[in-house]
């Protein structure tokens, strides 16, 4: 089917708010190139359930093209018209598998070179429409904290070498009640701008049953019947004999979180949609809760563009070696401490870079501290570059210079 | 598009040679501290006595490694055998460019053929075209047994033979990882089934066996090693490459192979998001392959006449594409992941050479064909002149 086609109940199988946008924009929608419109409907079909900001990116989309005349709309999209499809990919359905087609299209684009173009046309139209519709600065100055809780100890590891360029390292932390100094900032930032999914607040253990009010939570404890129906999905399938990569794709895009353990007590279906997104399209979340922790902020960030994030690494599971599984001695995998401290120094570093992705970056803030190294570094508007503190602060002195 | 447009594209060309250039620094910048003195000039031309080189090992160094964590300042540390041990005995070529699909089967193949290979990186084919092994064997008229290959076990069972018309007698392929599935007893496959994960991009995918795969029985046969003795080897082994490595040395110690190409993998455990994990496959492939270029001085069939190729089949991607998520995939097709590095030992070859010119991935085969003297007609590469 060509975009030209498209009828109005091509899209009934679509949820209601992502099939009144679609159906709306429907005259603009035929006039666009099918793999644009198919990259478009991915996005879109999860509009019922997308953050605010998300929404915000797909209607400013719309608002852009239709705002181009159809001469310009040839010009920003022609890169996207031109790529050439091979038939088994074309004629999937890509209204309704719109993802067995966008795997189809990406194995086609690396296949014949065409990867590098599309990648340079995406970024091309994305500078383009992000020009026209520039994303509202945030209402408040952003702030990501990153804490390496209890147990992450690693002697002698250099902690925040990416980091220290960019502020101020501190080599002495007084953290005494720090946690919880903390937790007070963020909760103050959320109920002063209370906007639904702008404070986020992930953990790598058990989420602080103190942090409540206008945070949105995430926890690898609490997640733990997520993670269970998941691979339970995951090894039906494969023992079913019909499972190949494609259909557990499928099959884990389908998944609701009514599916996944949250039974009846779906309360907060955007939220609980991020949280099964993180668990069935994230690799490796479902097995390191350091993996957890990086990869629900880079996608908080991306998706949810918070005004505060704050995360907690807790220690991950131990990779067993091969002869420790072999010989079966280990019955109990127990934790890597040091392995979780490198895993979440590499991860504070990808939430800052995630951060200075957003707007407003010129005034964002940043601050990772380690618990048991007794170490941090501070990242901010007023903070000098590549110092390192003569004094030790506490928790409250360094959150006073950024928050 | 072809080839050469894509290749000499500027924006790339000019992206590849800065990748190039920090690791030609960061290089210089080691040689002070390098055991070799002559890493940066030219060595005495002392091979030109020497008799052609009559065996080849290639080792990928995989799964996919960036320079922050192997040439770079910081990264160094975790490649000490590498920086003083191998690079001041190599000639090394530091902007090798891979144009191709960055999955790792399709990658590996696409090295083994000179030619960009396209299929499904999650199917188990094999190439189509013709393999390294195939030329070899054709041209010299070589046994089955005189060239192997030690490969992870996603899908590769199919790389040692092409469905090219006209070829079709290639490499053995042994893959330990499937060795050691299938001499577990049952009850403990669930068990152990994260240790025989088939890959780390894919988690999702249990690729069929078939095709020139080696069977538990021919352990025994070819490699005279009994089950138990497999097993309880393995049970002194920490990962999946160090079974690999071990097995490349049974085959080296028991039949001699000419051309063996033993394909690492502990890396790629990096698409699990742990840092420290992907770290730990790249100081393991460090020692691992230091531990290769000692068994060939030390085993007698190799010693004095064998060259050793190291190279990565891609890179990952970089801290700042917002397409990626850093080291832990190879999924943006940037500069950094697509542009890595070559080095070659053995007699005959300079050491301490830095090659900077470009070159492509697809230059291994005709560069091995040269070396042991067989024809590779249908390749896209370009012999390398600077090891011949």
């Amino acid at each position: 089917m060509e975009p030209a086609q498209l009828q109005a109940r091509d899209f009934k199988g679509y949820p209601p708010a992502a099939q009144k946008l679609i159906v709306n924009h429907l005259d603009l929608v035929r006039q666009l190139p099918m793999v644009f419109v198919a990259l478009l409907l991915r996005e879109v079909k999860g509009y019922d359930w997308r953050f605010p900001a998300e929404r915000r990116v797909i209607d400013a989309q719309f608002a852009y093209l239709q705002s181009l005349s159809a001469a310009q709309r040839e010009d920003v999209l022609r890169t996207f018209a031109e790529i050439h499809l091979p038939h088994d990919v074309r004629s999937i359905d890509w209204v309704k598998n719109t993802q067995k087609f966008l795997d189809g299209l990406t194995k086609s684009l690396w296949a014949t070179h065409q990867i590098d173009a599309f990648t340079a046309a995406a970024t091309r139209y994305t500078a383009a429409w992000n020009k026209a519709e520039p994303e509202p600065a945030p209402e408040m100055p952003r702030l990501s904290i990153v804490v390496f809780g209890a147990g992450l100890h690693y002697k002698g590891y250099p902690l925040f070498r990416k980091l220290r360029p960019h502020g101020v390292y501190v080599p002495q932390v007084d953290g005494t009640n720090g946690w919880q100094e903390i937790l007070n900032v963020v909760l103050a930032r959320a109920s002063k701008m209370p906007t639904p999914y702008r404070h986020f607040y992930i953990d790598g253990g058990r989420a602080d049953p103190a942090a409540t009010g206008h945070l949105s939570t995430t926890s690898y404890e609490g997640m733990k019947p997520v993670r269970e129906a998941v691979l339970k999905q995951i090894h039906e399938i494969i023992a079913s004999g019909h499972g190949g990569p494609e259909q557990l794709r499928t099959r884990m895009a389908e998944l609701t979180p009514r599916e996944l353990a949250f039974g009846s007590n779906v309360h907060d279906e955007v939220m609980h949609r991020f949280e099964v997104d993180v668990q069935t399209e994230g690799s490796g979340t479902q097995i390191f809760s350091t993996t957890f922790v990086m990869w629900s902020a880079r996608e908080a960030l991306r998706r949810a563009q918070p005004y505060t994030t704050l995360l907690r690494y807790a220690p991950r599971q131990r990779e067993l070696p091969m002869n420790e599984m072999l010989s079966s001695k280990s019955k109990s995998a127990g934790v890597d401490a040091e392995g979780s401290v490198m895993d979440a120094n590499i991860g504070a570093f990808y939430t800052w870079v995630d951060q200075q992705r957003l707007t407003g970056a010129e005034q964002s803030s940043f601050l990772a501290w380690s618990e048991e190294h007794a170490e941090a570094v501070i990242i901010g508007p007023d903070m000098p570059r590549g110092t390192v503190a003569g004094n030790s602060l506490t928790v409250r002195q360094m959150l006073m210079q950024i928050a | 598009m072809s080839r050469n447009k894509s290749l000499w594209n500027k924006e790339f060309r000019d992206a590849a040679q800065a990748v190039s250039w920090n690791r030609r620094e960061f290089l210089r910048s080691a040689a002070a501290t390098c055991a070799a003195g002559t890493m940066f000039g030219f060595s005495p031309l002392r091979a030109m006595a020497l008799p052609p080189s009559q065996k080849v090992v290639v080792v990928t160094f995989g799964g996919g490694a960036r320079d922050e964590e192997t040439f770079a300042p910081e990264g160094q540390e975790n490649i000490p055998n590498l920086m003083k041990t191998l690079v001041p005995q190599s000639t090394f070529f530091d902007q090798v460019i891979n144009q191709g699909i960055l999955g790792h089967y399709v990658a590996t193949a696409s090295l083994a053929t000179g030619v960009y290979e396209t299929f499904d990186n999650f199917a188990a084919v094999s190439p189509d075209h013709p393999t390294v092994f195939e030329y070899f064997r054709k041209g010299l008229h070589r046994p089955a047994g005189d060239t192997w290959v030690v490969a992870p076990s996603n899908g590769f069972n199919g790389i040692g033979t092409s469905d090219c018309k006209g070829y079709g007698q290639g490499a053995g392929v042994i893959l330990p990882k499937q060795l050691l599935r299938t001499a577990l007893p049952l009850e403990g496959d669930g068990q152990y089934s994260h240790l025989l994960l088939d890959n780390y991009e894919d988690p999702y995918y249990v690729p069929p066996l078939a095709g020139h795969e080696f069977h538990l029985k021919q352990l025994d046969q070819v490699l005279r090693l009994s089950v138990t003795d497999f097993m309880q080897h393995a049970m002194t082994l920490s990962s999946a490459d160090e079974l690999s490595v071990y097995i490349a040395k049974q085959l080296m110690r028991h039949l001699a192979p000419s051309l063996l190409w033993i394909t690492l993998h502990d890396m790629d455990i990096a698409h699990s998001g742990a840092y420290s994990l992907y770290i730990e496959g790249i100081q393991r492939s460090d020692r691992l392959c230091a531990e290769i270029w000692s068994t060939i001085q030390s085993e007698p069939e190799y010693a004095g006449k064998t060259t050793m190729f190291v190279l990565p089949d891609f890179g990952r991607d970089s801290d700042f594409d917002a397409g990626g998520n850093g080291f832990q995939h190879h999924r943006t097709g940037d500069a950094l992941s697509r542009t890595t590095w070559l080095m070659v030992l053995g007699p005959g070859i300079r050491e301490g050479m830095m090659v900077d010119r470009p070159v492509t991935s697809l230059d291994l085969v005709p560069t091995i064909g040269a070396k042991l003297g067989f024809a590779t007609p249908l390749v896209q590469g370009k012999r390398l002149e600077e090891v011949l």
